[in-house]
């Protein structure tokens, strides 16, 4: 059992610099997941934690103990990779016993170890099985298997599950989440897919281009982004940007003309306001000329732009509509619900 | 594409047959020599069907003085000579060319290019091309006729260091990063890891390499001069110059035919191992 402590981690390949100071205190049997675009240095920072890179500056701290200058062994931690590099020339059961195996273990333990994470995951079956004789979804499984016999202080999850099918994602993404939670192992976990992160996750490290834009729970993610960044990519469908202006009397002048209340200063700034949080009302400021609508039975999310301006906006109605294109219609939003950011660093207000 | 003219089918066939032919011919008049006696062998025309000496003359030669009237080695010790041989060749190219393989793919160490470009220019130095001073480096350190100065001076391999690095390079970089994680150390991920995941190819260059060596000609010729360290195959030419009368074929050809032997077994063992490996491989 340990917390994981990262303190203003730096990473430089060469003279380009990918992580800019990354900071964050994961408690003991937390599930954090890292999340960000392509390239935003997510597996580095993993890597990093497990020993397989080295730290250009900062500190790695697992359960009180600084592991920078560790052994990825020494580190007590077990990592799950995308591909599973499994070792494919041993049997399942070999590939689980393997590090045991290395760090001298009697054989009865080893042998006690490797069974009952067999029979948590459900391969008791495949043990004798060579890696290539599995299905992707097997595969996964042992990885995770060898993963839990090590019992670690800490798990690492690079996108486990991208190389498998939607389905079985959904569903093995339950069983993780279920498993972390009976093993109450503290877990780090790297995906670029949002919807992974938020079911996931007890707290969230949103990271953009080398930087830490919101840690957080899925909650405060979704109702207190902190940066335009985090608003847009947190949520599906995504949240909806305006330029707007603030003026006297506190309220905010679309580029349509149209005010609303609330301004929380003067000058420019963008308005961010999730579909799903429009309210339809003919009266409502926010005028939306219909232009394509998707029918998704439970809600039908309505496309189209600003109205008097080519600002493209969707808007989620509950319920099934039909709506003739070319159709203005009029929306509220709650003030508690209109995200304010600084025009220029894209920051909360 | 399937064409179906039966003149063409008969043509290639008749190709293919010939081809065929002009290979095993030489063969069959080996073995068919190899089964006659002596005398018979002198006449003419030669035999074309085999004789009843095949026995006796595999039991001369292999045990026996060989030739007459000359101080040849028994045929078993030149086999023993050859083997020995062939397999430190192969053996020791293999792993030296693994080791050296191992260092340029997963070590960071100083002048590493430069190590490898020294490996890469002893590929345009075969032994023929530097006989002379290999043999003076070798006599200086004493080492004419033993195995150990036939066998050295041919393992350093280019060749097969360079094979192993490219098979090396194919192995994903996460198998390597989940045996640090388990806690192996560079040796025992050589040993567990690299060398299973390996296996077939070592394989295939031991066929290789154990025929290149089994044919060595030049280098034993020139650093054994005692008998007793000769090797099967320089032998036969030697067989020919030293009798003083005519040639014994029938022995001549029993011992080309045994030392055709050990590199056809060497193939026809080593196969199964391919095919299976083949087969098996997934990295
Ligand atoms: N060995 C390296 N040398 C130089 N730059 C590197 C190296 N490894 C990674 N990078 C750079 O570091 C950045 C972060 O890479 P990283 O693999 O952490 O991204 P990621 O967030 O995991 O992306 P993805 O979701 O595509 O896996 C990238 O811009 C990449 O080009
Ligand atoms: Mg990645």
């Amino acid at each position: 059992m340990a917390e994981l402590i990262l303190k203003d981690l730096h990473k430089s390949y060469g003279s380009t610099e990918v992580l800019h100071g990354v900071s964050g205190d994961i408690a003991d049997g937390e599930f954090v997941v890292i999340v960000g675009p392509s390239g935003c240095g997510k597996s580095t920072l993993l890597r990093m934690i497990a020993g397989l890179e080295g730290i250009t500056s900062g500190e790695v701290r697992i359960g009180g103990r600084v592991v920078n200058d560790l052994e990825p062994a020494e580190r007590d931690i077990a990592m799950v990779f995308q591909n599973y590099a499994l070792y494919p020339h041993m049997s399942v059961r070999q590939n689980m016993a393997y590090g045991l195996k290395i760090r001298g273990l009697p054989k009865a333990e080893i042998e006690r170890r490797v069974n009952e994470a067999a029979d948590i995951l459900e391969i008791r079956q495949y043990l004798d099985r060579k890696p290539r004789q599995l299905s992707g979804g097997q595969r996964q499984r042992v990885a995770m298997g060898r993963a839990i016999v090590r019992e670690p202080e800490v798990f690492l999850f690079d996108e486990p599950l991208s190389n498998l099918d939607a389905k079985l994602r959904v569903q093995m993404r339950l069983e993780i989440r279920k498993l972390q939670e009976r093993l109450g192992v503290t877990s780090v976990y790297v995906t670029h897919d949002q919807v992974e992160a938020m079911t996931l996750g007890d707290r969230l490290m949103v990271l953009n281009a080398g930087h830490v834009e919101q840690f957080g729970t899925p909650l405060e993610l979704y109702e207190r982004p902190a940066s335009v960044f985090v608003a847009g990519f947190i949520g599906s469908p995504a949240m909806n940007f305006l330029p707007a202006e603030g003026i006297e009397g506190g309220l905010l002048r679309l580029e349509s003309g149209a005010t609303l209340p609330g301004a929380r200063g003067a000058g420019p700034v963008t308005l961010g306001m999730r579909p799903e949080h429009l309210i339809a009302d003919s009266e409502g400021p926010i005028r939306i000329r219909v232009s394509v609508l998707e029918q998704l039975g439970s809600n039908t999310l309505v496309h189209g732009t600003l109205e008097g301006t080519e600002r493209e906006m969707v808007a989620s109605l509950p319920g099934i509509h039909q709506i003739p294109e070319g159709e203005v219609l009029g929306f509220l939003i709650r003030s508690d619900e209109l995200h304010q950011f600084d025009a220029a660093t894209g920051k909360r207000l | 594409m399937i064409e179906n003219r039966p003149f063409l089918n008969i043509l290639t066939h008749l190709v293919m047959i010939l081809g065929i032919v002009m290979i095993a011919f030489p063969i069959w008049i080996t073995f068919v020599a190899a089964s006659h006696d002596p005398i018979r062998m002198t006449q003419v025309p030669l035999p074309l069907l085999p004789g009843d000496q095949f026995f006796t003359n595999m039991k001369n030669t292999l045990f026996g003085r060989g030739l007459s009237g000359t101080e040849i080695a028994p045929v078993w010790l030149m086999m023993l000579n050859s083997l020995v041989m062939a397999l430190s060749i192969a053996i020791g190219k293999i792993v030296i060319s693994l080791l050296s393989a191992f260092a340029i793919v997963y070590f960071r160490f100083p002048f590493r290019m430069g190590f490898f470009w020294l490996i890469f220019i002893t590929l345009m130095l075969p032994v023929e091309v530097r006989i002379l001073p290999t043999f003076q480096v070798v006599a200086d350190l004493g080492l004419l006729n033993s195995y150990t100065g036939l066998s050295l001076p041919l393992i350093a391999s280019a060749t097969a260091t360079f094979m192993f690095r490219q098979v090396f390079l194919t192995i994903p970089d996460e198998m390597l990063e989940s045996a640090r994680i388990d806690g192996a150390g560079p040796m025992r991920f050589f040993w567990d890891i690299l060398i299973p995941l390996s296996r077939t190819n070592i394989a295939a260059l031991f066929v290789i390499l154990f025929i290149y060596g089994w044919n060595q000609y030049l280098w034993p010729l020139l650093i054994t001069t005692d008998t007793s360290m000769t090797t099967i195959v320089m032998s036969i030419k030697q067989m020919l110059e030293s009798a003083e009368q005519s040639p014994e074929w029938n022995i001549i050809m029993m011992t080309a035919l045994l030392a055709m032997l050990p590199p056809i077994l060497v193939v026809v063992f080593m196969q199964k191992l391919f095919v299976k490996g083949l087969t098996e491989t997934d990295k």
